[in-house]
């Protein structure tokens, strides 16, 4: 085992037209093709995993995952209820729930699995199982959006979900069940009158499926937060399954994408879209967010003395600067006229610069693994506010340094090919040096600086490694 | 035929919480008590109406979420299990639940005839959401008076706060003249909380009341302004500060519940009783009986 792969991805429509009414819109039952289609294609494909992530199962304690070997009731939905019943009965994969779930909480999300006879599966799951799967032949998961997860949080569960397919040896589905543009009428109409919503709705949805149907679904992730204030109601806080799509995806731009359909229901756009991961050349990736490891982000209001930091990030949802309690004060980079500072490296703990340009060569300020914008540490603090040691993973922060080292040679102009020599510092000598020797071997090894490494009784803020690092300046004009 | 009557409009809240905490025999999850204060409170109100007559419960839920219009169940009798999605460890609960379908269509019809998009629900296999049914139970444990369960039409997530009131004031003005009408005594229920930012996280034992607080200090103060209100009759100035309540305390009053409730009491500017209030997962909830049998216009 441990070559599990993502074989495909699917974006597929909520409503239950398309299981209860195709045959009384043309578009309904057009989708209602695309679906059979895409549970054809998945079924050829070979697939041994279905997982869904549906919209329409909104959670508050972190997310939640189906873990009920056969759930079996009847759907009626709260809005379409005089459409009919459809009742269900699925075969969901209890020992991938679990694992999905223990691999959450390993990277730093609160997360648990649900098994109670009788608990209602959301309408958008309802649909997407029945017709992807119709003979329940594929086992599945089903998992919830949190109301109050960003695109961190967001994009961490998928990685979790990755760790497991792939030790597993799975070969897995991912599916959004979603809609697009989701203003609906108000009022009731006649099937035959249906359309999406507004003009400037359609229009959007036409961009994205453009952006699709080139296999650009980390551009469409990026755009998550425009196209929420764009063409989505806000009955939640953000648009976020092309985050967990695109996660699950590795983030990638240049996917195999075909729109099998795009249709109104009710005026919000449906849409049967296939992401196969075979390379298509297309979608140079322009990557400006964040890559998260791991979820660090404070959301344990439980604790007094974090209220007000979570509250702040809820209510503003931008990457709000954490001043941690645990470590010192964070400094603006100085600037002069050879400096070079990034937005896209943490924040100095004193007066100095994140590099400076003299003649042909690039000194850089000591570089740590915190993480711009939230200052959190990837693979955990050693050490707590207290000064209690904590368990940490030095080569989780290994990477991190390492690409912090990048983003500030690619502020520079250049890249972490130009590294010339490197002093690096260790907390634990004994504890940290063969991790962080194998991250250096898959790293900086295949670079091929001049190495130091030093052992140190400390750094400034809780992590367990530093480096310094001389490179080659790009030339300039 | 005798003109029908409002004896009571409440705000009556429904995290599942409570129904765990009271550990009724319809409900599987077992619970060592925890919110006593809200569970008090309801017991407060129960008694305040306990020699008082009246033929049914007209209940709005924010958890029957309908984006068509408002919708009213429409069938006799409802038996089914609700489970909380939200908080499955703790609400699984077997309900059976009486319908005043001739109400409920009077209303319906009233709120169709003033140009509200209305629906009835007519399918058997319905369930019913879980607000209802905690509201439901905690108002009512034996469940012996017929509903009629108004769903929120969540035109606030569609336009604006502003939109919902005027839509809710309208709802709550044709629920009286049809109660009215009708020639019934009604009791009225919104069912929902005041301010409703959660806690992200559960402790071990969910009922640990060591655990339990107002999650800010902003959202106690709204919530404390609000019951302010209530408890001096001044529910014209809810109205009026209903959009900032609903924005900055992430109310839940964002269902329409509460502006429903106040517009058939006809904005009340008598007191409301505050029966309890506490927090629930970090969310504010105030029980309130406007006791309108006692004012009426002479
Ligand atoms: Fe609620």
């Amino acid at each position: 085992m441990g070559d599990g792969e993502l074989i495909g991805s699917y974006i597929v429509p909520v409503h239950p037209h398309t299981i209860l009414a195709p045959e009384q819109n043309e578009g309904w039952g057009r989708l209602r093709e695309a679906y059979d289609t895409a549970a054809q294609r998945i079924k050829d494909s070979g697939a041994d995993l279905l997982i869904i992530y549906s919209t329409t199962w909104p959670s508050i304690i972190g997310h939640q995952i189906i873990a009920d070997p056969n759930p079996e009731w009847v759907m009626v939905d709260h809005d379409f209820h005089d459409l009919g019943s459809i009742p269900y009965s699925f075969n969901i994969d209890e020992k991938f729930a679990h694992s999905w779930n223990e691999a959450n909480e390993k990277r730093g999300l609160k997360s648990r699995t649900v098994a109670y006879h009788g608990f209602p599966i959301d309408v958008g799951s309802v649909v997407a199982l029945k017709l992807l799967n119709p003979d329940n032949s594929i086992p599945a998961v089903i998992v919830s959006s949190n109301v109050y997860a960003n695109r961190s949080e967001t994009t961490v569960l998928a990685k979790a979900c990755m760790d497991v397919v792939k030790a597993t040896g799975r070969k897995a589905v991912a599916v959004t069940a979603m809609s697009l543009s989701n203003r609906m009428f108000t009022t009731p109409i006649e099937p035959q009158d249906d359309r999406i919503h507004s003009l400037k709705d359609d229009e959007w949805n036409r961009k994205i499926l453009e952006f699709l149907g080139e296999g650009r679904l980390e551009d469409v992730g990026q755009l998550s937060r425009t196209i929420h204030q764009q063409i989505r109601v806000n009955k939640v806080v953000a648009f976020k399954p092309m985050w967990w799509l695109s996660g699950m995806n590795q983030n990638r731009n240049n996917l195999t994408g075909e729109v099998l359909a795009y249709e109104a229901i009710h005026g919000a756009g449906g849409a049967v879209v296939h992401l196969d991961p075979t390379p298509s050349g297309t979608g140079d990736k322009e990557y400006d967010e964040d890559d998260v490891e791991y979820f660090a982000g404070e959301r344990n209001v439980l604790d007094a003395e974090h209220t007000e930091a979570a509250e702040e990030e809820f209510i503003t949802e931008s990457n709000v600067e954490t001043t941690e309690a645990n470590g010192p004060a964070l400094w603006e980079p100085t600037e002069s006229e050879d400096s070079v500072n990034s937005n896209a490296a943490p924040k100095p703990v004193g007066a100095y610069p994140h590099a400076r340009r003299v003649g042909d060569l690039l000194y850089l300020s000591g570089v740590g693994p915190r993480q711009p914008g939230t200052n959190a540490i990837p693979g955990g603090p050693i050490h707590d506010e207290n000064g209690e040691a904590l368990d940490y993973d030095i080569k989780a922060q290994t990477h991190a340094v390492v690409k912090n080292i990048t983003r500030i040679l690619e502020e520079a102009g250049g890249t972490l090919d130009d590294v010339l020599d490197v002093t690096s510092f260790l907390v634990d000598m004994d504890r940290d040096f063969q991790g962080y020797n194998e991250v250096w071997a898959e790293t900086l090894g295949q670079v091929g600086p001049t190495r130091t490494t030093l052992a140190i009784r400390a750094l400034p803020t809780p992590i367990a490694v530093e480096m310094k690092v001389i490179a080659k300046a790009p030339a300039t004009e | 035929m005798t003109k029908g009557e409002i004896v009571a409009g409440c705000l009556a809240p429904h995290p599942p919480h409570i129904v765990y905490a009271e550990n009724p025999p319809q409900n599987e999850p077992v619970a060592e008590g925890g919110w006593e204060q809200l569970r008090w409170g309801y017991e407060r109100l129960r008694e305040s109406l306990a020699d008082v007559d009246y033929d049914a419960i007209v209940l709005l839920s924010p958890h029957w979420q309908t984006y068509v219009g408002t919708h009213f169940l429409g069938l006799p009798h409802f038996k089914n299990l609700s489970v909380d999605p939200v908080f499955p460890n703790l609400f699984r609960y077997h309900y059976e639940i009486d319908i005043d379908v001739e109400l409920s269509q009077q209303i319906h019809d009233r709120a169709a005839e003033a140009g509200l998009a209305t629906k009835m629900m007519n399918n058997p296999d319905f369930r019913i959401d879980y607000g209802t049914i905690t509201t439901g139970h905690m108002f009512n444990p034996e469940w012996d008076k017929p509903f009629v369960v108004i769903s929120s039409n969540r035109s606030r997530d569609y336009y604006s706060v502003e939109v919902m009131q005027e839509m809710m004031v309208e709802l709550g003005r044709v629920t009286r003249e049809a109660i009215i009408a009708s020639g019934k005594k009604v009791v009225v229920l919104a069912s929902n909380s005041l301010s409703h930012r959660h806690f992200t996280t559960e402790s071990a034992i969910p009922e640990d009341m060591s655990k339990e607080h107002i999650t800010s200090h902003a959202m106690h103060l709204w919530d404390m302004r609000m019951i302010e209100y209530f408890r001096t009759g001044q529910a014209q100035r809810i109205i009026d500060e209903m959009p900032e309540f609903t924005e900055q305390a992430i109310a839940e009053s964002d269902g329409g519940g509460l502006t429903w409730l106040l517009s058939t009491l006809d904005l009340p500017t008598y007191p409301g009783i505050l029966h309890g209030y506490g927090t629930i997962i970090g969310t504010g909830n105030a029980i309130v009986e406007w006791p309108a049998r006692n004012h009426k216009e002479a």
